[in-house]
């Protein structure tokens, strides 16, 4: 009995393979990796039950997924779910790349899409998604670094163009504060944990240059005056001092913020692309909504630039045994979905429409640059620094200096930035 | 007889094969797994992990930041002993037959009912500092009995925080404590109750002489509960707060460490410490209060 069905499917992959060969393609037999339902695993519980499910996967269906199905499953806590998943086999066909997977693990969950070389002429971010040359994951959309301001409120306090230095940053706050007592000049959503990060991740190579996290994998005091780590920070720090941030930050709340930027009750919140079109969306007032780049120029040109980088990188089980239809539906996801430019980032790919945050920055020249991969074979340095240093990613470290800056734990701030660079110092020895 | 004899030793293990099965799965195992992990460096994911001996518990007793959380437990051990303190008060009073009895025990188990995630949730609004939102209902409340002088920020003032959290603590689980005495309270003798009153013993001896007494092993139970509870407190202050503000308890630490940093070897060891903790509290509770009998009479 055994041997006759393993006869039988020997002859039959050696018909099909025969037929192919001579150009016929089976009909009726499923091609290899082809499978009715795939599963997909997204951090966007938001729209996973309505634009994910009613309108992406019903057009790949009947498109480019020859009849295939796409089940999304959405996780709140996506990164610690997913993360759990991973110890087994089953985490789905597609899905993104939780944030603590370093790239030198890529290729033991990932199937590889194909060579960096290749793929970047097709799409932007490569480098962020691969390993030693193969790519392993791919952009969803792209963002660009800058921060949301309500620009009646700044306006009504005198200020029109978008200050150039950090110093200037804060001034501009306190003329809000001062011409506005009732606004909150900048909000930290301190509550959320994940907000706040912005003020370390999204300053790196703004002074220090398109190698800025190259740099910073090999340096042992990256918070020290002028580099990029320290402005962000430093940034934070003062603004919390001068009183220009919220009274309590530990009761803001994420979702409450986003009208309220909206109606202009608060001016500034230090977040990426992305969040532009979720305040535009949560009032009256989306044409009060404006992008301002990071108030640090290029020290070179003397110019506003701004780093795009990708967001979640989508990714293919290389356990799946739906290795063709996943690849269909990255394929179509990426290209063909609209994803990118509903949520008005960089498109990932190079021919895609990007989204329209971007009208401020091209009317003042801003130039855009992207962070410079690491160099071959040290893809997980920056990752394994952090990892080995045990500086948190989550918010600790923001919500340290928030906390710090108003008074309500012990310390300062050369105390801070003198840990956090004890901290780095080891994590950079660990690389031998 | 033989084959009847092992036959009758066999049955036993027999029915209790399903849930000690269950146990060994779901408990042992992954207890032996910690140990494991905890002499590792493994990040939760990697297939492969690297043997580090002692290193992670070294830093366990080291790492002021994972010390320091120790501390937090005070806050809700103090809280406790003030929930066994109302607990055992109100159980008091609503064994003595007061009309409508049934209703307040319902009233005050119900937030025990309620899940942490809705609890927070209300506390959170309940706790609010005012800025832009409007002021949280606790501020409000206070403003309208004049007291508007001892409103603070409940999660925001860094001395005030676990005094709010623990207070929280209290409201939810006190309930349970209740139900607890209550139940010991009516498993005392009534008959010892009609006593003392022909004797005319008031409410208060009462109390000091047959209900203390009575439940001795309860409120001792309560106590070492209290103890072991307040180490491992996690899902209020981490969902209102995300340890955030001096909040970090030491389970929060250790999942922190474990998701967020990546490091479950180190948070596994950190997970051995506070079961050794607890082991040792358990272990101080059975011989100091063996299983002594109380004779009342």
């Amino acid at each position: 009995m055994r041997k006759r069905l393993v006869a039988g499917v020997v002859s039959s992959v050696l018909a099909a393979s025969f037929l192919t060969a001579i150009g016929f393609t089976p009909a009726q037999a499923a091609p290899a990796g082809w499978c009715k339902q795939i599963t997909v695993l997204t951090n966007r519980t938001d729209i996973a039950p309505t634009t994910f499910t009613k309108v992406y996967g019903p057009q790949f269906t009947a498109g480019a997924g020859n009849g295939t199905k796409v089940k999304f499953e959405a996780f709140t806590n996506y990164n610690q779910d997913v993360l759990t998943m991973m110890n087994t086999k089953n985490y789905g066909d597609v899905l993104g790349i939780p944030n603590s997977i370093t790239p030198a693990q890529f290729p033991k969950f990932f199937s590889p899409l194909g060579k960096a070389s290749v793929l970047s002429k097709t799409y932007r971010f490569i480098n962020e998604g691969s390993y030693n040359g193969t790519v392993y994951g791919l952009a969803q959309t792209g963002n660009a670094g800058g921060y949301d301001v309500n620009l009646k409120d700044w306006k009504a306090a005198g200020i029109t163009t978008p200050p150039a230095t950090p110093a200037e940053f804060i001034a501009d706050l306190k003329k809000i504060k001062a011409a506005e007592p009732d606004v909150i000049p900048l909000y930290t959503n301190y509550a959320t944990g994940w907000a706040p990060t912005a003020w370390t991740n999204s300053f790196t190579g703004y002074a220090q240059g398109v190698d800025g996290q190259n740099i910073m994998a090999k340096d042992k005091a990256p918070w020290t005056a002028g580099k990029d780590a320290f402005i962000g920070d430093d940034l934070l720090y003062q603004a919390v001092a001068a009183g220009l941030t919220e009274k309590d930050p530990t009761s803001t709340d994420w979702e409450a913020s986003k009208p309220l930027i909206n109606k202009g009750a608060i001016a500034t919140m230090f977040l990426g692309s992305w969040s532009v079109s979720q305040f535009q969306g949560a009032g009256p007032n989306p044409q009060d909504i404006g992008f301002y780049p990071i108030p640090v120029k290029d020290p070179k040109t003397g110019k506003f630039q701004t780093f795009i980088s990708g967001d979640v990188k989508q990714a293919i089980n290389k356990n799946s045994k739906c290795q063709a239809s996943a690849q269909a539906w990255l394929k179509y996801f990426e290209q063909d979905s609209g994803y990118a430019y509903s949520q008005g980032g960089i498109n990932p790919y190079i021919k895609g429409p990007n989204g329209e945050s971007y009208t401020i920055f091209d009317k003042l020249g801003v130039e855009y640059k992207s962070l410079n991969p690491a160099p071959a074979g040290h893809d997980s340095d920056f990752a394994n620094v952090q990892k080995a240093a045990g500086i948190p990613t989550d918010g600790t470290l923001e919500q340290n200096i928030i906390d710090t800056a108003r008074g309500a734990k012990a310390g300062t701030e050369a105390s801070i930035f003198a840990d956090l660079n004890s901290k780095w110092a080891t994590g950079v020895a660990s690389l031998g | 007889m033989i084959k009847e004899r092992t036959k009758r030793q066999f049955i036993p293990w027999f029915y209790v094969a399903i849930p000690l099965g269950l146990l060994a799965l779901l408990t042992f195992l992954p207890v032996i797994n910690m140990f494991r992990y905890s002499v590792t460096n493994w990040d939760g994911v990697d297939p492969t992990r690297q043997y580090v001996g002692m290193s992670n518990y070294g830093k366990v007793f080291t790492d002021p930041e994972i010390f320091h959380t120790l501390f937090v437990s005070i806050y809700y051990f103090g809280g406790a002993i003030l929930q066994i303190i109302f607990a055992l008060f109100l159980a008091t009073v609503l064994s003595y037959g007061l009309r409508g009895a049934n209703f307040y025990k319902s009233l005050l188990v119900f937030p025990f009912l309620l899940n942490a995630v809705a609890v927070s949730l209300v506390f959170r609004f309940l706790f609010r500092g005012g800025d832009g939102l409007g002021p949280g209902g606790l501020d409000v409340l206070l403003q309208h009995l004049g007291l508007g002088r001892f409103v603070t920020q409940w999660t925001g003032n860094p001395h005030v925080v676990n005094f709010s959290l623990a207070g929280v603590s209290i409201w939810r689980y006190i309930g349970f404590n209740i139900v607890l005495f209550l139940g010991a309270i009516q498993s005392i003798n009534p008959e010892l109750f009609e006593a003392a009153q022909l004797d005319r013993a008031n409410r208060w001896h009462q109390f000091r002489y047959i209900i203390l007494p009575g439940i001795r092993r309860i409120t001792a139970l309560s106590v070492i509960l209290a103890v072991s509870g307040s180490i491992a407190v996690f899902d209020i202050p981490y969902i209102m707060l995300g340890g955030a503000n001096g909040s970090t308890t030491f389970v929060i630490a250790t999942v922190k460490t474990a998701f967020n940093l990546g490091r479950v070897g180190l948070a596994s060891s950190l997970a051995v410490v506070l079961l050794g903790i607890v082991l040792l509290v358990t272990f101080v509770q059975r011989t100091l209060f063996k299983d002594e009998q109380v004779d009342l009479v």
